[in-house]
Parts: C-alpha cells; sequence; structure tokens
C-alpha cells in the first residue's frame, strides 16, 4: 500500500522545488545574459533590450558575431590564453607532485617528528604573514629568479603560488584511509616506497586526488591578484589579468564616446567572459561527481 | 616527579630466587641513551620518505614562513627598503602605535571594523543558506532532477573572481550617453528596491550599497556549492531512521526537527566554529575588485588598506608607508589566528572533532 502524502510534507515539497528552481536560475541567469549580451547588436544593449536572448529589437532573436572576432583577430587575447594553459598545467603538476608525496610522508605513522611537520603545514591555515611582506618575498625571489637565467616570470607564479595547506590535508587524510594491510602486502611483494606510493596509494584514493586536482586547476585558471601584481611583460599576463584590463578599458566613458563599430563595447567584455568560461564547462560535468566524495573523505577529520 | 625505585628495575625470578634485570628496561635504557642515534638509523632506514617531505617543506619555507621573517620589518626603519630586514635600524614598536592611537588610527580601526561586519554579515546571511539548500536538495527523489540542481548552484563556485566582479560590474554599471543602466539596476529601480538617487549615483559607487553586493554575490558564488558538505551528512542518514518517526506519527516538521537536525549538528557546528575562526581572513581579491574609491567608508578592510599603504597598488596610490601597512595586517592576522586557535579548542571540547 502506498502511504499518502501527509498536507505538511507535501507542503514542504512544493516549497523545497519551487525555492530550488529559483535559487537555479538565478545562478543560471546571469551566464544566459552575458552569451545573449555577447551576440547582440548595438541598439539592443544601450537601450537594455536582451532579456534572454541575442537580440536587436527585443523580439526577433540574432547572432551578431562581430564582438567574438575582435576577440580572436586580438593577438594578445590568444598570448594571455595561452599563458593561462600554460600556468594551469605546469602549475597544477607542480602542486600535485609536490602535495602527493608531501601527504604521503605525513600520513606514515613511523614518519618521524610527524606532530612537528603537521604543526607547519597547519600553522600556515593559521597565521598569514599578508600582502606586503608576501610581495616583498616575491621581488626578491624574482631577483634571484632573473641571476638564475629565468627571465620568464610565469614559472615564479608556477613555483611559488597556489600551494594549499587544505589540499595537503585532504590528501594526507585519503592516504591514512588506506588499509593498510593492502600496504604490507604491496611491500612483501617487493615493491619499494615509490611504488607503494604510485600503484597502491594514488589508484585508492582517486577521487580525492581528482578533487584536490580539480582544486589546483580551478585556482591556477582563475588566479588574477599575484599574476597582476608580479607579471610586468605584457606578453606574459594571463587571460584573468586581460580580461580585468579589458573591462576597465571598455567601460571608460572616454573610450566609448570614440565607438563607432556596429555592436556595443560591452559585447566584447561579454564575449571574453563566455570565452573564459567555456573551457570550465566543458571539463566541469565530467568531475562534478568526484567532488562530494572527495571532499567529504578529508574535510573533517575525527 | 615519581619516585624510582631499585625495584623497578628487577623483576623477581620465583624459580631461581633471584632478582635480575628487567629486559623491557633495557631496550627502554638503550633507547633512551641512543635516542639521536636511533633517528638517525630510522631516516636512514626511511630516507625515501624525507626525501618526498622535502619539495613540501621548501614551498612552504620558501613562499609562506619567508614573509613571517620579512614581518620584523615592521618593528624596523623603513627608509632603505634595499638592505636585508636583519641590518635595518630598530625603531621599536612605532609602526603599531601609529596605527592603534596615531593619525594612521582612524582609518585602521575603520578597516578593522569593515573586515568583521563582511565576514559578520556573511556569517548570518550566507551561513544558513547552504544549509537550507541541502534540505531542499533532500526532498527531491528523482536523481537526475537533484543533479541537475546541484550542477547549477554549483556552477558559480568555479568562474573566477574576475569574472565575477565583471559580470556584477555590467549589470549594476550606471548609465551613460550612449549605454543604459545595468539591467540589474533597472529591474531593482522598477521593483521599487533602490531609488532615483541611488540610480544616479551608481550602485557600484555608492558605499551604503557595497555591503549588499558583497555579500549577494557571495552567496550567489558559493552557496551551492557550500551545501555539498551539509548534503552529504543528510544524505547518510538511514531511511529506517525515517520510517521509525512516522511511524511514531512524526510530521515533515517533526522529522526535520528530530531526525534531521541532529544528524547534521556535527557538520554544522565545525562549520560555524570554522567561519567564526575565519572572521578576519576575508578575500582581498574580492574586495579589491568591486571596491571603488568612493566607497572606501564601507568597503576598506585591512589587506586592502595594506594593499595600497605598501605601494603595491601601482602609481597615484599616495606614498608608500611598508611598515605600517605590515603591522596593521600584522595585528589583524595575529587577532584572526587566536579565534581560529579558540574556534578549534573550542570544537575539539564540544564535539570531540578536530579541525586540524
Amino acid at each position: 500500500m502506498k502511504r499518502k502524502l501527509e498536507i505538511s510534507e507535501l507542503i514542504f515539497k512544493i516549497i523545497s522545488y519551487t525555492f530550488l528552481t529559483i535559487f537555479a536560475l538565478l545562478c543560471l541567469y546571469p551566464f544566459i545574459y552575458v552569451i545573449s549580451a555577447a551576440l547582440s547588436s548595438y541598439d539592443a544593449i544601450t537601450y537594455s533590450r536582451v532579456v534572454l536572448w541575442p537580440t536587436d529589437n527585443g523580439k526577433d532573436v540574432v547572432f551578431i558575431t562581430e564582438a567574438f572576432k575582435e576577440m580572436f583577430t586580438n593577438d594578445q587575447f590568444w598570448t594571455s590564453y595561452t599563458n593561462t594553459l600554460f600556468l594551469t598545467i605546469y602549475g597544477t603538476v607542480f602542486s600535485l607532485l609536490v602535495a602527493i608525496l608531501g601527504a604521503y610522508a605525513l600520513s606514515k605513522k613511523r614518519l618521524l617528528f610527524r606532530r612537528f611537520f603537521n604543526f607547519f603545514l597547519v600553522f600556515t591555515m593559521w597565521f598569514s604573514a599578508g600582502l606586503v611582506p608576501q610581495y616583498q618575498n616575491y621581488i626578491k625571489t624574482g631577483h634571484v629568479f632573473a641571476k638564475m637565467g629565468i627571465t620568464d616570470e610565469k614559472w615564479l607564479i608556477v613555483i611559488a603560488m597556489g600551494m594549499a595547506a587544505m589540499n595537503i590535508i585532504l590528501l594526507r587524510n585519503a592516504f591514512e584511509g588506506v588499509p593498510s594491510d593492502i600496504e604490507e602486502a604491496a611491500i612483501v611483494d617487493g615493491a619499494t616506497e615509490f611504488q607503494v606510493l604510485t600503484k597502491v596509494f594514488i589508484p585508492m584514493s582517486k577521487s580525492t586526488i581528482a578533487t584536490v586536482t580539480l582544486f589546483f586547476a580551478i585556482s591556477r585558471w582563475n588566479g588574477y591578484f599575484w599574476a597582476n601584481q608580479m607579471i610586468s611583460k605584457e606578453y606574459s599576463k594571463p587571460l584573468q589579468v586581460f580580461i580585468k584590463n579589458k573591462v576597465a578599458e571598455y567601460t571608460d566613458p572616454d573610450f566609448l564616446s570614440f565607438w563607432t563599430e556596429s555592436y556595443h563595447p560591452d559585447s566584447v567584455v561579454y564575449a571574453l567572459i563566455v570565452c573564459s568560461i567555456i573551457p570550465i564547462l566543458v571539463i566541469y560535468p565530467f568531475i562534478q561527481k568526484y567532488f562530494a566524495k572527495g571532499t567529504n573523505v578529508g574535510g573533517v577529520k575525527e | 616527579m615519581k619516585k624510582t625505585m631499585a625495584g623497578d628495575f628487577l623483576i623477581y625470578d620465583k624459580s631461581s630466587n633471584t632478582y635480575r634485570a628487567d629486559p623491557e628496561q633495557i631496550v627502554r635504557d638503550d633507547v633512551e641513551k641512543h635516542y639521536w642515534l636511533n633517528v638517525v638509523r630510522s631516516i636512514l632506514k626511511d630516507w625515501r620518505l624525507y626525501l618526498m617531505l622535502i619539495p613540501m617543506i621548501l614551498v612552504f619555507l620558501f613562499w609562506r614562513y619567508f614573509p613571517m621573517y620579512e614581518l620584523l620589518a615592521s618593528f624596523k626603519s623603513t627608509a632603505n627598503m634595499q638592505t636585508p630586514v636583519s641590518e635595518r635600524e630598530f625603531i621599536g614598536f612605532s609602526a603599531f602605535t601609529k596605527i592603534i592611537a596615531g593619525d594612521m588610527a582612524p582609518r585602521f580601526w575603520r578597516a578593522l571594523r569593515n573586515t568583521f561586519l563582511l565576514s559578520f554579515y556573511g556569517l548570518c546571511f550566507g551561513f544558513p543558506m547552504p544549509i537550507i539548500l541541502a534540505l531542499f536538495f533532500n526532498e527531491i527523489k528523482s536523481n537526475f532532477l537533484r543533479s541537475i540542481y546541484q550542477v547549477l548552484t554549483y556552477l558559480p563556485k568555479f568562474v573566477s573572481t574576475v569574472i565575477m566582479t565583471s559580470i556584477v560590474t555590467m549589470l549594476l554599471k550606471q548609465g551613460g550617453l550612449t549605454f543604459d543602466d545595468g539591467i540589474l539596476v533597472k529591474a531593482l529601480h522598477s521593483m521599487g528596491v533602490i531609488g532615483k538617487e541611488a540610480v544616479e549615483t551608481g550602485m557600484l559607487r555608492n558605499p551604503d550599497f557595497f555591503r549588499s553586493i558583497y555579500q549577494i554575490s557571495g552567496i550567489w558564488e558559493g552557496a551551492g556549492y557550500d551545501s555539498i558538505v551539509y548534503f552529504a551528512a543528510i544524505i547518510a542518514i538511514s531511511p529506517t531512521s525515517y520510517e521509525a518517526a512516522q511511524i511514531d506519527g512524526a510530521g515533515k516538521m517533526a522529522q526535520m526537527r528530530y531526525v534531521v537536525i541532529p544528524s547534521i549538528l556535527s557538520t554544522l557546528v565545525i562549520m560555524l566554529i570554522t567561519r567564526i575562526g575565519s572572521l578576519l581572513q576575508i578575500g582581498y581579491e574580492k574586495v579589491i575588485l568591486l571596491s571603488h574609491e568612493t566607497t572606501k567608508s564601507t568597503a576598506e578592510v585591512v589587506s586592502t588598506m595594506a594593499y595600497e599603504l605598501g605601494g603595491m597598488g601601482g602609481e597615484g596610490s599616495g606614498a608608500s608607508v611598508p611598515g605600517i601597512a605590515m603591522a596593521a595586517e600584522m595585528m589583524n592576522n595575529v587577532v584572526g589566528m587566536l579565534l581560529v586557535i579558540g574556534a578549534n579548542t573550542i570544537a575539539k571540547k564540544a564535539s570531540n572533532v578536530s579541525l586540524y
């Protein structure tokens, strides 16, 4: 017999569906607006006719791709895109390598001074020196790098940024959760320390590693502040810095008064935003299933 | 201190009616005597483990601990920034007295108050939202539909701060000759949320709106993603708990009250304590990107103040006084650290769960 839905239950269901639908649409709407506005005409943006779809007079759907064309013919755009890819790929690999090795060592009970090393890590989450000392430290290392012959400032960002103690702790907790029997079995079979790590521990904590990789990659892809601060050469600047500068330039009233193109300068900004989000939108659904699991494993240590 | 007796080290042997040395104690003595030798031995045996630690230690030493050493500069003269910190002239606490009671004091206390208020409002409005979302996600029994909702609500979290603030800037921008006000400004005005003069001054340039913009965009960005942890706690509840409650005649509200809330309570307490602990650790990136010269009275937090005073903002940001900038941020971060440690201690006492 099917249980009848109680009235309180029904009301609660209706409320939750309504609320979630509204919230989800609010989360989605800015993206839809951005895409539509990127494809709309000059008049449509000037008189705020864009609501849902790309348009000219507010009714018909039109696709004006001039803004995208301008972006795609801009060399600086492609340079900054490559720079961001460079930073994301090398940066994620570097951070992940350091984090996995460190977390593996920290997860071993037989490691001497383990409490000290853990404290060394956790203390950086409690206390940060602040912006100015970090900035001066980066400048100094920049000089050291320059002396060593590394003139590309991107390498400084790759090596110096993006390491988060929380991610190492997530990995450490995941490694601690691997049953020691399996590790012992591998050692009995003659596995070396490195083989134990690559053949046992990494495959057994896949979801956490996927989550942490995602965190690293996202923070690299989205990194703005320090890249803006540390990279002085125009050809080394990543996409986020480029976008920020373009937004400032294209929303400047002086710039706007000399505008003669058939599309609105705002469309260029929107087109840029779209181009920056697309890679995340493409990868995101594939990784999305991992992180509920991955963060839950290590989020709270009991 | 415990008194040591001769008998502690000896074992009475019944068969031969004699005392002999305790073998465990011999080992213990040996370990104590050769402590460092054993340390070296163990390190040599597991040298691969220690080798693995080295990159991590170096990274944290170079980029986290060296800046802390640089902080000493706030006690020293900033006349010559090129010399190493250790060789600069010691000037004592003058930077600190300047920000606490001197000419920088009004600005510093305002920034500290803004830092605290931004986080505090975030706690009040941003904290309950993910919990509500998680409770509602639980109501949707269809997995497909729920994952659509989840994907949509997590999405803003993966957009960068630059993109997020650019979108906010575009939606809220002030109109001009060749373009209209942002669509959100128009919508809010037509709904009567904001008045005519607010539209004319521009919402992003009005200090009264900064906090609301900051909080609402924060909720938009993070609420869905933050609900993951609560939702994980809710789906871990066994269905039998609900059934038992239903048999006992519990309606929806009673089930919430007696089944769901108790099960997520420990997660909730931990998240709350973490939030309280990080009250003074506020993301400077978003504040720098969203604030404006005219909104300083509500938007300037301690780290953005240090950013400007430390001469990081580039030309036109005024005289650079790195000593004062460091001192201000150091005070903020020390208080912040005390909050984190305090919150962690309370968490440990209250629920036997340690965050770190």
